[in-house]
């Protein structure tokens, strides 16, 4: 893969535009569709540019807006685009109502990573590992697209199409990230397992669950490098719903979610190891978050 | 592709770069301002030898575009030392405990290790081995690393008082 690349230089030439609002990005969209590309954190544009991967005609740095990087509260919490993975994890209101988000962020790669790469850039790179893709899938995350014909939401789940593939037209961009407010007596774990801290993940899973006493009342199960996108685990959720919480119903739930799920082999680990350490990650993660639930933590 | 002028502070300095849109911070900071403690290791983002301090966070000089650093203070190892020559502490610490074998990796370590301390004067052992886990030795020299960086934050507690 990088065989044929130098890595010391970025080779390709291009014109670098620096974007001051979402409108001035979206008519730059508008006019030269799929020869722009928006550079976020840029750390993983910019390895993907070096490795010709990609080869934008047009660079437009999206990292100056100031607006796209606001994360605010309404009835939930609203994530710009560009907030970084840091200032995602070391919010107050992620943190104390988002347990498995922050916990998604502050796995995520090294420091370096963390305080430039964004939200945003993390979704729309739209690779199966993603390490915060499962956690806002668990959140019912949606995506707000933005064009110059108008604003589009989309559930996340409907975002990913394949690996680099995501239900974006050229002339739209992604201005932010909506998680609704959850409820009482919700409880959230995210738990990966990858070669050293600092890696992509081997398999990673979200689970979030809403308590009635000992009843699950409701529950969301995702998980990442598993399949073509991150999925949820819809046969190992719904195995949950009204029953009274045991580790053993857990145990079931995990199975069932390992069989789900549709891992390949590939340089970072084996079908049958992903298939194995899933099952142990939703099992961990469900015990975790019903914990957390009965604690009143997100 | 065209050059473009831009103003920017490097080391407390003020400085004007005329940059093509695709070139990386590292290689200005290396070739045109001969700074050569900030390394190229990877190019990928993975060895963490490039770090720089970009308006106070750690930044990958690898994979940054040098013409969107306009208006930033950028801060390498070099400009750690104070006017008057005095090591920064963790530069100092490193010293002290021999923490670089063959030191490839080190005005990285050190860069890093400073944004730790800012951020959080008194981290613990993990904390530092958590923060610096972006940071690769290929020398594997982690274990006086860490203590050079617990023996600094030591050293500016009471420095502090």
């Amino acid at each position: 893969m990088f065989t044929f690349s130098n890595t010391h230089l970025l080779v390709q030439e291009f014109e670098y535009v620096e974007a001051k609002s979402v409108n001035e990005t979206t008519a730059l969209l508008a006019r030269n569709g799929d020869r722009v590309k928006l550079l976020a954190g840029g750390t993983d544009l910019l390895v993907q540019m070096k490795i010709e991967r990609q080869n934008p005609l047009v660079l437009v740095n999206i990292g100056k807006i100031a607006g796209l990087k606001k994360i605010t509260q309404n009835g939930g919490v609203n994530i710009g685009a560009t907030a970084t993975i840091r200032a995602v994890e070391t919010n107050p209101r992620v943190r104390e109502l988002y347990t498995a988000l922050a916990e998604a962020c502050r796995s995520f790669s090294t420091i370096q990573v963390m305080v430039m790469g964004t939200l945003g850039g993390n979704i729309c790179n739209a690779s199966p590992a993603a390490d915060t893709a499962p956690a806002l899938l668990v959140f019912d995350a949606e995506v707000t697209l933005v064009s110059q014909s108008g604003e589009r939401r989309l559930p996340l789940e409907k975002f990913f199409l394949g690996p680099g593939k995501l239900a974006l037209r050229a002339d739209q961009m992604l201005s932010s990230i909506r998680l609704p407010n959850p409820v009482p007596n919700t409880g959230s774990a995210f738990l990966k397992i990858a070669r050293v801290e600092a890696d992509i993940a081997k398999v990673c899973a979200a689970v979030r669950i809403v308590r009635e006493g000992d009843t699950v009342r409701d529950c969301r199960i995702a998980l990442g490098s598993v399949a073509p996108i991150p999925m949820r685990a819809r046969q190992a959720e719904a195995s949950l719903l009204g029953l009274k919480f045991t580790p053993d119903l857990a145990d079931e739930a995990a199975v069932l979610a390992s069989e789900e799920i549709k891992p390949i082999t590939d340089v970072r680990s084996t079908r049958e190891y992903r298939q194995q350490v899933a099952r142990v990650l939703v099992r961990d993660a469900l015990n975790l978050a019903v914990a957390r639930a009965s604690r009143g933590l997100a | 592709m065209n050059k473009k002028t831009i103003h920017l502070k490097l080391n407390g300095e003020p400085r004007e770069w005329s940059v093509f849109p695709n070139e990386l911070l590292l290689n200005v900071i290396r070739e045109q301002e001969m700074l050569t403690g900030a390394k190229y290791g990877c190019g990928i983002g993975e060895c963490g030898a490039c770090s720089v301090i970009v308006n106070d966070q750690v930044a990958l000089s690898c994979l940054t575009l040098a013409i969107a650093v306009e208006g930033a203070e950028i801060t390498t190892v070099e400009g750690l030392v104070k006017a008057d020559g005095e090591l920064d502490p963790v530069q100092a610490a490193f010293l002290d405990y021999t923490a670089y074998q063959c030191g490839y990796c080190t005005p990285a370590m050190i860069v890093v290790a400073r944004t730790l301390l800012d951020e959080n004067p008194q981290p613990t052992e993990m904390q530092v081995r958590e923060y610096m886990r972006g940071n690769l030795c290929r020398c594997t020299g982690y274990a006086s690393i860490v203590r050079a960086v617990l023996a600094a934050a030591e050293k500016e507690k009471h420095l502090a008082h």
